[in-house]
Order: structure tokens, then C-alpha cells, then sequence
């Protein structure tokens, strides 16, 4: 770990360090369970309604309710406006959302009625992806929803060859040296991997190193969002 | 007062209560080797070695036996579909009516948007079965209904109903409360309705307060002053 002394991110941040993370439940009055997540500048909000009754009624599902996860970057979330509405990358996360969350997920009580859950980013520096599915997770469980466990996410990244965590904006479009490889990976507190993803390149006992060190930071997260499910309600 | 004998204590999914084999999982708790393990947010609660976690969120779960507000959605040929706040619709068939019915004119007994008070008879995989043939239970042709959130409803009642007999005594009105949030009130003026709906949220905003009774007993003596004032 020589490198890790000499090696400077951006911000000035610790390799293993990531950036200050706010919790937050009960956040939208109006929806069956919400919640807020943070990665610095990086807000994301979600919001679940139902279990309800699925429509159109040919998606019904007569073996186990579904799991329907919306992912939208708002308009003004980045510095150049993103046109609204759905496009292939939110229709891409969307879907890569429900994968990470449906396996703790206990939805086969729930015959025909879907969960619908709907997350937004307010304000997006890197990791976006990451902090919507803490949020969703966290939505979920308020949302009163049966769960196995709750699920951590967060990106690690590959800076030249130095491995870092919680990449940022800056840090993901890094391109000295090998350049920049960002690893979102999801787990359980128990080190169960619920989704992983790739973008760059890596040797296989890198990988290995990397999911060592996310199973380490996904804990400090699960303690800030245990943290935010216990201190809404004061007995 | 006296102190609660079973301590509470909130609980995210994957939580381990307790460890030990001589523990029974209850609702919302499972058993994995010898540790039980939460399934939902709540409170966890023990007695006689059952853990129970109540649920604090989420949508109503309806139960055979529950006393119900809904709202009739359509006629059809045998009954009623009334909707009750819940995804899976209710169905009350015309046995279940007290009452001799014209089967080509059903509208006379209950029509679209009449509001009614039944009990639960059945759930099942197909849908939920109401009855209103018994005493308390029909339609509703007078006073108000608001709407709490349904995992509150345990609060509102109190232990053995003694908080929902302290707002009846206190506002001197008729208050039917359906397991499913929805409460009807009923009373001789409208300003005494006003003041159970009132006392109704003051409920279900403090849900978590330990003593709830007391305070709402002072609130009552509060409010009574409040408009004694405004009346001289």
C-alpha cells in the first residue's frame, strides 16, 4: 500500500474514502414508502408504491408479484440539461436496478400486484446508479415491503492502477496512465453480490482485490442507512 | 404508570432480534439456524418466546374477522364489488344482505359510491368475501369519514379499545374505525365531529408516544377550554 500515500485523488480524498453520505426516510408524504440517498453532490431520491394490482392485466404474474423500477435523471441534474423522459440509459439502469434489489426482495406473497418503485436523481456527480439503489432499498423496507436483507452499493474504480472508491465526475472520465475503470457492484451485509458491472479494464486478481475492498465499503453505507431507518421513528 | 413488560425495539429487514433456539418466529420474522431474523421494518416485540415484528408502514393487509369501511364500486348480478383501500378487491354477495332483495333492483339497497361498514368473512387467493349481517355493519347515510393511515388503526383503539371509549365519551359522538384507516364519525353537531377528527389525527401523528391516553385526555380538556373561551 506504498502507492496509496503518494497517490492523490482530485478532491483530496483518501483512496478508500467516500464522500460524505446523508440518509433520509419518509421523505414523500404521498407514496407508500420514500427515501433519499446521498454521495456528495450525487441526491438521489426514491419512492415505492403498492403492492397494487398490476395493470395492463396481461403482465400479471399468478406465481409471484414484480418488481417494476423506474430510473430518471431530472432535467436539471447535470450542468448541460438532459432531455426528460426515459433513453437507453435510464431504460438500462432501470432494469439493472430491479436485478440488484429483486433477489432480497420476499415479493412471493404478492400474486398479480406489482411494486412499483420510482427513483429520481436531483443532482448527479458519478454514481448515480449506486445511490439510486440505496435509496430504492431504503424506500423498500420503509415502504413496509417483506425483505431478506437490505442491499449496499457502491462504485469502485480503477484509477491508472490505483483502486479507489466512490469515483466522482471527475475521477470517471480519468485518463492518464491505463485510464479510468468504474465497478458498481451491490451486496448484502453478508457479502452476497446482487449486481455487478464493468466498464473499463481490469485483470481478473484486480477484480478479485475489488470486491474484497466493496465488501468493506458497502458495510460503512449499510450503517448509514440502518442509521436512517432507525432514527425515523422515536419510541 | 406502568412500565411496558415487553420491550420494543425497532428493527430493519435482515436484523437479528435474538439468537437461541428456544425462540419461535412470528409475523414478519423467519428463523435461519438458530438466530431469528427480521423480514420487514417495525417494532419487534417478544412474549412467551414469540417475536413479532408490527409493521409501521406500508399498505392494509386485509384479515377474515375485520371490520371494514369501503366504498361500493359496481353492481353486478350477485352483490356488490366494494373497494377498500386495499389491491385486491372486496365482493359482497347478496346472501349477505339482512334483507329481502329485489334482484333487478339492487341500486335500491346499496348504489355506486354508497359507503358501508362490513366485516371481513373470508380471503382468500381470489379475492376478499364481506358480509354486513351483523349488528353495527350496513350502509353509512349520515356524518363523516377520514382517512389515517391503517398500520395507526391499533393506536387510535387503544388497548382493550380504551382510547378510542375516551374520544367517544369526551366528543360524545358514534365512532366506527375500519381496520382498513378509515373512520366514521358520527355525531348530534358538526362541531363535535370536527373535534373527533381532530383528536383522531392529534392520534396518529403521536402513534409512537408511550401513555398516548393521558395526553389525550389533556388534549380534550385543552380543546373544551378553547372553545369555551370562544363562546363567551
Amino acid at each position: 500500500m506504498s502507492t496509496a500515500k503518494i497517490f492523490k485523488r482530485p478532491d483530496g480524498r483518501k483512496p478508500d474514502e467516500i464522500r460524505a453520505m446523508e440518509a433520509k426516510v419518509g421523505v414523500i408524504p404521498n407514496a407508500n414508502g420514500s427515501a433519499m440517498f446521498s454521495f456528495g453532490d450525487t441526491i438521489a431520491i426514491a419512492a415505492v408504491y403498492g403492492p397494487r394490482k398490476m395493470h395492463p392485466q396481461h403482465q400479471q404474474n399468478p406465481e409471484k408479484g414484480t418488481l417494476r423500477c423506474n430510473y430518471s435523471m431530472l432535467s436539471f441534474s447535470v450542468s448541460e440539461r438532459i432531455k426528460p423522459g426515459p433513453n437507453r440509459r435510464s431504460t438500462e439502469i432501470s432494469k439493472i436496478t430491479e436485478w440488484a434489489l429483486e433477489p432480497v426482495l420476499m415479493i412471493k406473497k404478492y400474486p398479480n400486484m406489482v411494486v412499483d418503485v420510482h427513483i429520481n436523481i436531483l443532482q448527479a456527480n458519478a454514481s448515480t446508479r449506486c445511490a439510486g439503489i440505496n435509496a430504492a432499498a431504503l424506500a423498500l423496507a420503509h415502504a413496509g415491503i417483506p425483505m431478506r436483507d437490505l442491499v449496499s452499493s457502491i462504485s469502485i474504480g480503477k484509477l491508472d492502477k490505483q483502486l479507489v472508491v466512490d469515483l466522482n465526475k471527475e475521477e470517471e472520465d480519468w485518463e492518464e496512465g491505463e485510464g479510468s475503470t468504474d465497478i458498481p457492484i451491490t451486496m448484502t451485509p453478508n457479502g452476497e453480490i446482487t449486481h455487478i458491472q464493468l466498464d473499463g479494464r481490469i485483470t481478473s486478481e484486480e477484480l478479485k482485490e475489488v470486491i474484497g475492498l466493496a465488501e468493506k465499503m458497502t458495510k460503512e453505507v449499510y450503517e448509514v442507512q440502518k442509521k436512517a431507518l432507525k432514527d425515523s421513528i422515536k419510541i | 404508570m406502568i412500565k411496558d413488560k415487553i420491550e420494543r425495539k425497532v428493527v430493519i429487514p435482515g436484523e437479528v432480534i435474538v439468537k437461541g433456539e428456544d425462540y419461535l418466529p412470528g409475523e414478519g420474522a423467519e428463523k435461519k439456524g438458530d438466530e431469528i431474523i427480521t423480514t420487514r421494518y417495525g417494532l419487534a416485540e417478544e412474549s412467551n418466546k414469540l417475536i413479532k415484528v408490527i409493521a409501521l408502514s406500508g399498505i392494509y393487509q386485509p384479515r377474515r374477522g375485520n371490520i371494514i369501511i369501503g366504498k361500493v364500486e359496481n353492481i353486478t348480478f350477485y352483490g356488490w364489488v366494494i373497494d377498500i383501500d386495499c389491491p385486491e378487491g372486496a365482493f359482497l354477495p347478496l346472501q349477505e344482505v339482512p334483507k329481502y332483495v329485489n334482484k333487478d333492483r339492487l341500486n335500491d339497497i346499496l348504489d355506486i359510491e354508497d359507503m358501508i361498514v362490513a366485516k371481513i368473512i373470508g380471503v382468500t387467493n381470489r379475492g376478499i368475501d364481506l358480509t354486513i349481517k351483523s349488528r353495527g355493519l350496513g350502509k353509512i347515510d349520515e356524518g363523516i369519514i377520514i382517512k389515517i393511515n391503517s398500520n395507526r388503526v391499533p393506536r387510535v383503539i387503544g388497548k382493550e379499545g380504551s382510547m378510542i371509549n375516551l374520544i367517544k365519551k369526551e366528543s360524545d359522538c358514534n365512532v366506527t374505525v375500519g381496520q382498513n384507516g378509515l373512520i366514521w364519525i358520527k355525531g348530534n353537531k358538526i362541531d363535535d365531529e370536527l373535534l373527533v377528527k381532530k383528536a383522531i389525527m392529534f392520534v396518529s401523528e403521536k402513534s409512537f408516544t408511550s401513555g398516548l391516553t393521558d395526553e389525550v385526555k389533556k388534549w380534550f380538556e385543552k380543546e373544551k377550554k378553547k372553545t369555551m373561551e370562544k363562546s363567551e
